[in-house]
């Protein structure tokens, strides 16, 4: 799961190119909520046990707690200034290395991508990691049974049936399931649990030091800048006169 | 390693070229003018000689074939491992992938292999003075605009459907093709994992398409999409929707232009009853010509529209329909 700021809420800071990080706290990455929602469901169903990850400032805690309200048993919160700056290929190193020192286990779920970063990548990239198959833009999850997990994904063109062996990853969409709010129990609870946080130290025994942050990192941003609505002329017109517009339009566009 | 040239990822799935190679290879051959080397493409699947000549014809100097049977033609764990040997092999300077699905499902697993970076769902791909490769991306539902260069190599990139125009087709240009055998031990990632069969094919693939009306919540009722499907079929066009009408059961998430759906760059965009939501611009923003018709003057999409009709869509759209029909109807 990752921790984001809200996109309804969000303010930029235009000059410099980048969000104001005050205007909206941290939640949970709405895409994420359908893969605890799907997680939650296969618990239900198979039984089992919902762990969380996040890599995220400290002050991702509440968003984590959340999670445990919706249904998961253990939260861990990977923080640490030494985890800043991290690309996606940092971030899927720390949470597959963190995933490795949690020990077995059957199914990742997560969002299809982040609201904030939309990249899609980690999913995929901890599966590499960690040497195990995955299955991206799941639309759907068929079953989960002796040793595989068979979903519908959508591959462009077409949805298709994929069967992976267990352990397997999965990315999910927004269409495979409705996720329930929150029972306000299950929020007071929640806000009394331990959330574990795990530091870079806590980690050493399975990853190397060297390629955390932005030090481990790929990628670098040279220059950001906030997206300006390109100069769109914007004429407001009504009636009859909205009409004539849009024929000149359609028809100096080559559509009519 | 140092390495020279771009090399394209064909997207190739069920005898199915998707059109965005051919503007990932126009943009290689543009690029290479400054990066040196050559274009190369690889292409992997069933059937996949057959279209070795025709990435030539639109710019490749050298094509890579890996023929597979169907049973392991969509296996990523397949592609990942080809592709990976392949870049060991050639060392190409840049990846390009189409920013599909399946390339985004597909770029990061090569990434991670290759322990190199991968900057997602670009809109530009430039090379400066000095020589170095800058990704150009939207982040923040296409709030924030950043410019990327990656330290390891090879650079690898998904670029948009769409940003870069596809070269002409050249039936006289000669390339090298170059066919490799699949690895006998390909089929032991069949356990793994194993594509079983279509589920089915989308209703309609609103990106490709060149005109676009599309409904939002300023729409009563489910059976009003088909006043706005008359119009999009007049103007050769289709249908789509805003999130709120895929979450009320009124369309399909194909249909669904923005964030989570579709992001869509056709020649006309027409939004009706749509008020531009942040999710929904970030989908279609970056159409030629938006066009909107909302009764509320003060809609965010106003911003965002070249031409911006206050009124009501029951009222504009039926007269829009008959006008279209009277101007067409002149000899």
């Amino acid at each position: 799961m990752k921790p984001a700021p809200d996109v309804e809420k969000v303010r930029f800071d235009v000059r410099r190119g980048v969000v104001d990080r005050s205007s909206a706290e941290l939640e949970i990455n709405p895409f994420d909520l359908h893969a605890l929602e799907a997680a939650v469901r296969i618990k239900e169903s198979v039984g089992g046990i919902v762990t969380v990850i996040s890599m995220a400032p400290s002050h991702a805690e509440p968003a984590l707690r959340d999670a445990l309200a919706r249904g998961a048993d253990r939260a861990i919160l990977l923080s640490d200034r030494r985890f800043a700056g991290s690309d996606t290929l940092a971030t899927s190193y720390t949470l597959a290395s963190a995933i490795k020192k949690l020990g077995e286990f059957d199914l990742i779920i997560c969002g299809e991508k982040s609201v904030d970063g939309d990249t899609g990548q980690v999913g995929p990239e901890v599966a590499e990691f960690l040497g195990i198959p995955h299955v991206s833009y799941v639309t759907e999850i068929k079953e989960v049974s002796n040793g595989f997990v068979t979903v519908a994904s959508d591959f462009g063109v077409a949805y298709y049936l994929v069967r992976a062996e267990l352990p397997a990853l999965l990315s999910v969409t927004k269409e495979v399931n409705v996720p329930r709010k929150p029972k306000f129990k299950d929020l007071m609870k929640a806000r009394k649990a331990e959330i574990e946080v795990w530091s870079a130290d806590d980690l050493k025994d399975v990853l190397d030091l060297n390629r955390l942050g932005l030090e481990g990192s790929a990628t670098r941003v040279v220059k950001a800048y906030y997206a300006l609505e390109k100069g769109r002329e914007g004429i407001k017109v009504k009636g009859d006169e909205g009409i004539r517009k849009i024929i000149d339009l359609l028809s100096s566009s080559g559509v009519i | 390693m140092s390495g020279e040239g771009v090399l394209v990822y064909a997207e190739y799935i069920e005898g199915m070229l998707h059109p965005v190679t051919y503007e990932l290879i126009g943009k290689g051959r543009e690029l290479i003018s400054k990066l040196g080397g050559s274009v190369k493409a690889v292409i992997i699947g069933s059937g996949a000689s057959g279209r070795a000549e025709e990435l030539i014809h639109y710019g490749a100097d050298e094509v890579y074939v890996y023929e597979c049977s169907e049973g392991v033609a969509l296996n990523t764990l397949l592609h990942k491992e080809l592709l990976v040997s392949l870049i060991h092999e050639i060392k190409p300077k840049l990846v390009l992938y189409g920013a599909t699905p399946w390339g985004r499902s597909l770029a990061p697993r090569v990434a991670a292999a290759l322990r190199t970076g991968l900057t997602a769902d670009c809109l530009d791909v430039y090379v400066t003075d000095d020589g170095s490769i800058v990704q150009v991306r939207p982040a923040f539902t296409g709030n924030i605009i950043a410019h990327i260069k990656t330290v390891t190599t090879p650079v690898m990139t998904t670029v948009r459907y769409k940003v870069f125009k596809p070269p002409k087709k050249a039936p006289s240009r000669n390339g090298k093709v170059i066919i490799r055998e699949v690895p006998a031990d390909g089929d032991i990632h069949h356990k793994e994992i194993e594509v079983l069969g279509k589920v089915r094919e989308k209703e309609v693939n609103i990106a490709d398409a060149d005109v676009i009306v599309a409904g939002g919540k300023g729409l009563k009722r489910r059976e009003d999409l088909k006043l706005l499907e008359e119009l999009a079929e007049l103007l050769g066009g289709v249908l789509a929707v805003s999130r709120p009408l895929v979450d009320a059961g009124w369309a399909s998430k194909d249909r669904q232009v923005g964030f989570s759906g579709n992001v869509v760059k056709p020649r006309v965009y027409i939004a009706c009853g749509i008020s531009g939501s942040p999710q929904h611009l970030a989908g279609m923003k970056d159409s030629k010509v938006i066009i909107a018709v909302n009764i509320d003057p003060s809609a965010s999409i106003a911003k965002y529209s070249d031409l911006f009709v206050v009124g009501d869509l029951y009222e504009v759209v039926p007269k829009l329909i008959e006008e279209i029909k009277r101007v067409r109807g002149k000899p």
